[in-house]
């Protein structure tokens, strides 16, 4: 490992942690209606909302109202996202003249945004209009990322409240959440962007006259537009060359902050986060990096703040910061390795003062190995999928941190929302567990944890491996799942785990060789997408509903403390044991077989 | 359930017309007066012409150009509408044979090179349009170009010194250089 890698991940941790209190802080008093002065500040365009959907803001739901709620809304997203991009070549800004897009394609791309996975089958650039970016694409990135956050404020207060009915007002809470949190943060950090590089305007894309011309072989086309194939059925390639090159345009920065603040991932352009107008310098990669931590490490300070003892909130983060590290070395240290297949070509793959070495295949010269590495190990512990090199042509043990990082649950540090009640799943799962072991009766922050809840979390985490596995299993049967993989071997098959393990967790990177976009798996990854979203969800707030109703049972000498360090490694066994029974199989024959093959000979 | 209808439609009216609507244009007219080279996707212009941006890479084949580094966009490389690396597995011999290439191509343009070539010279990037390459890179290109320009290999190698752009507090960024604004420079001087 080389040292300016280390002090990378360092200083993105270090600024993460920092702003974790007061973010923490802040997001607990506006979830809480504290008079604070934005609240104030906001009041009146609050009241105008409420009014306007005829909602009393001081009424309380139950967890099965705040659930019917939540996927209401969430489905009239969906559906106005479809619209746009169906309609979209008879709506106004659509400078390039985009066609509407496919159904199939659609559909993928509407239950994709509004899950917060933000999977791309499309490629941003040759399909989208700017206001299905804009008024489709971005406003999910911001209503998906409040969605995941109200869900686990919805369970804290399950912790936090006794003998309560009422989880809270789900009109509320989303309104508060964009209103205070994601718009302000969204609003100043997109100008820093700009500021970097990234284009944020509504013109049409520029075509400037490049240095050299560029000589190159396109497949031919007839009168209707058709590929030309000859008789054995491969595509006629006909000579061409051109001097021009067409800058995609439009306004990049004010999505592409949201994308990684509400850890979306969904980027402008095809190459995500790896393009330089979405990410031009490190300077704007140390941004986004922080950016995607921001919320998820900051919800554990709120969560400690709301439950009145902020020691249970750092346990939590302790736990995420450990299997973190673990991960990122893992990642960093096989992509500096490099490839040994090129170093017997005579290529130079050794790290100094003049290159960074190490597999760069796939990566940006700006980032180079350490912060391609970092990205990759931080974009899918949370739930975001933005990626800022191509996964798919990381080393066999780099790009098993990503795929693993995923089937864990995306718990460290996890989505906005989704970490946090993600991991406080696996922390009832843990006392439980302990509770077994030791005969103690498991409480959790003064809860009793009971049939009811066990049976709910047991839910809420095994609907995502079932949907992997099994989505995995039909995909290699099929020849359609087949035929769409890129890669020999090993790494095909890992594609294909790769792509609904991405889906089933609401990620959205993906091994980007599988060529996806055909109906077979945009049907498929949707119903994926869909459940692994909105099962775990109402399981969640079911769990949150029962905890509520819940009196607290006082301190004993028989409680077990879940705030020391038997509780942060209790908490980091059970997220492995429970991620590495389920997955290693699976692993064993993609990533695991592959690293074998690679340094084995 | 008309109680959950009308706020549902309302709110995702209301967060559409200030999310997507209003938030991006405020941003894009603010980023106009503020930064509007950046805001205009910082287009390079000589003699009034445009001739790329300064964060997109182009095309290079002139021996006496400074290459960037291998593109995997279709058809053309370097195609600023259609982003994307190569996606190649590790172990995929079409890595390994297109790397074997890219060396060939290197090594014919210039036989007397260094024996060991940068990795991100035989490599694609991930965008398609990375418009860096490493010192490394750079360097090893010297001498081609020294004599493509008849000029001294000192002199290029202090061009990319002038160009460089390394770490910033020691852990931001990598060792690299900018191929167009190099290349620029080249034409300039000649």
């Amino acid at each position: 490992m080389v040292p300016s890698t280390l002090a990378l991940a360092a200083v993105v941790l270090a600024l993460a942690l920092l702003l974790a209190k007061p973010l923490g802080l802040y997001i607990a008093n506006v979830m809480e209606g504290r008079p604070i002065w934005a609240l104030r500040l906001g009041a009146p365009l609050e009241r105008l909302v409420y009014r306007l959907c005829g909602t009393d803001p001081n009424a309380e739901m139950g967890w099965k109202g705040y659930a019917i709620a939540l996927i209401v809304f969430n489905a009239f997203g969906a559906l106005a996202l479809y619209a746009l991009q169906r309609l979209q070549l008879w709506l106004p800004l659509n400078p390039q003249h985009f066609a509407n897009v496919s159904a199939d394609s659609s559909l993928n791309t509407a239950v994709s945004f509004i899950t917060n996975t933000n999977w791309q089958g499309y490629s941003g650039e040759s399909t989208m209009s700017y206001l299905t970016q804009m008024a489709g694409l971005a406003v999910q990135n911001f209503l998906s990322a409040a969605t995941g956050i109200v869900v686990a404020i919805v369970l804290i207060r399950g912790f936090a409240r006794r003998n309560a009915t009422g989880v809270g007002n789900f009109w509320v809470d989303m309104t508060r959440v964009t209103l205070y949190v994601l718009l302000p943060i969204s609003a100043v950090l997109a100008l820093v962007l700009v500021w970097q590089g990234v284009p944020q305007n509504l013109s049409a894309y520029k075509d400037v006259t490049t240095l050299e011309r560029v000589d190159y072989e396109q497949p031919k086309t007839d009168a209707a537009g058709d590929p030309v194939k000859d008789a054995a059925g491969n595509p006629v390639l006909e000579h061409a060359s051109t001097q021009t090159q067409s800058l995609p345009m439009g306004p990049m920065a004010s999505q592409e902050i949201i994308k990684e603040l509400g850890t979306n991932g969904g980027g402008f352009l095809n190459a995500n986060s790896a393009h330089p107008f979405e990410n031009p310098t490190p300077l704007s990669n140390l941004l986004e990096m922080v950016t995607i931590l921001l919320i998820p490490v900051a919800l554990t300070y709120t969560f400690g703040r709301m439950v009145g003892d902020t020691r249970q909130g750092w346990a939590i983060l302790a736990a995420m910061v450990i299997l973190f590290a673990g991960e990122f070395w893992i990642a960093a240290s096989n992509e500096q390795a490099g490839n040994p297949q090129l170093a017997t070509l005579g290529v130079d793959q050794a790290p100094g003062p003049l290159q960074p070495g190490g597999n760069m295949e796939g990566k940006e010269a700006r980032f180079g190995i350490g912060a391609s590495a970092l990205f990759a190990t931080i974009t899918t512990g949370t739930s975001t999928g933005a990626v800022n090199a191509s996964h798919d042509s990381f080393t066999p043990m780099g790009g098993f941190v990503p795929l693993f990082n995923m089937m864990l649950g995306e718990v460290i540090f996890g989505g906005v929302g989704t970490g946090m009640y993600s991991m406080l799943i696996f922390a009832v799962v843990g006392v439980f567990i302990a509770g077994l072991m030791i005969g103690r009766t498991p409480e959790y922050l003064g809860k009793k944890i009971q049939a009811f809840e066990m049976k709910m979390s047991a839910i809420s985490i095994l609907v995502m491996p079932l949907l992997v596995l099994v989505g995995t299993a039909i995909a290699v049967m099929l020849s359609t799942g087949q035929s769409a993989v890129a890669n020999p071997g090993a790494h095909g098959f890992s594609e294909i785990l790769y792509a609904f393990t991405s889906a089933s967790n609401n990620n959205g990177s993906a091994f980007g060789g599988l060529s996806a976009n055909v109906p077979f798996y945009n049907v498929a990854l949707a119903l994926c997408m869909w459940l692994g979203r909105y099962w775990p969800i109402v399981a969640v707030l079911a769990i949150a509903g029962s905890l509520a109703g819940k009196a607290r049972v006082p301190v004993s000498s028989g409680t077990m403390p879940t705030h020391g360090p038997t509780f942060v490694f209790l908490l980091i066994g059970t997220v492995l044991l429970v991620g590495a029974l389920t997955f290693v199989p699976a692993l064993a024959l993609g990533p695991i077989v592959e690293h074998l093959m690679m340094w084995g000979g | 359930m008309p109680a959950i209808l009308r706020p549902a439609i309302v709110l995702l009216l209301l967060m559409t017309a200030l999310t997507g609507l209003a938030y991006p244009l405020l941003i894009t007219a603010v980023a106009q007066v503020l930064f509007p080279s950046q805001a205009a996707g910082s287009v390079v212009l000589r003699g009034g012409r445009a001739v790329g941006s300064a964060l997109i890479g182009q095309s290079f084949s002139d021996p006496g150009h400074f290459w960037g580094r291998p593109s995997a966009t279709a058809p053309q490389p370097y195609n600023g509408t259609a982003s994307g690396g190569s996606n190649l597995g590790p172990l995929n011999p079409a890595l390994a044979d297109a790397v074997k290439a890219r060396i060939e191509a290197l090594r014919t343009a210039d036989p007397a090179g260094a024996v060991k070539v940068p990795v991100d010279l035989v490599t694609a990037s991930s965008s398609g349009l990375d418009p860096e390459i490493s010192l490394a890179a750079a360097d090893f290109q010297a001498p081609r170009i020294a004599q493509a320009r008849h000029t001294s290999v000192g002199a290029v190698t202090a061009l990319i010194e002038a160009h460089a752009r390394g770490r910033v507090l020691g852990f931001l960024g990598e060792p690299r250089v900018n191929v167009l604004e190099l290349n620029l420079a080249l034409d300039g001087s000649r």
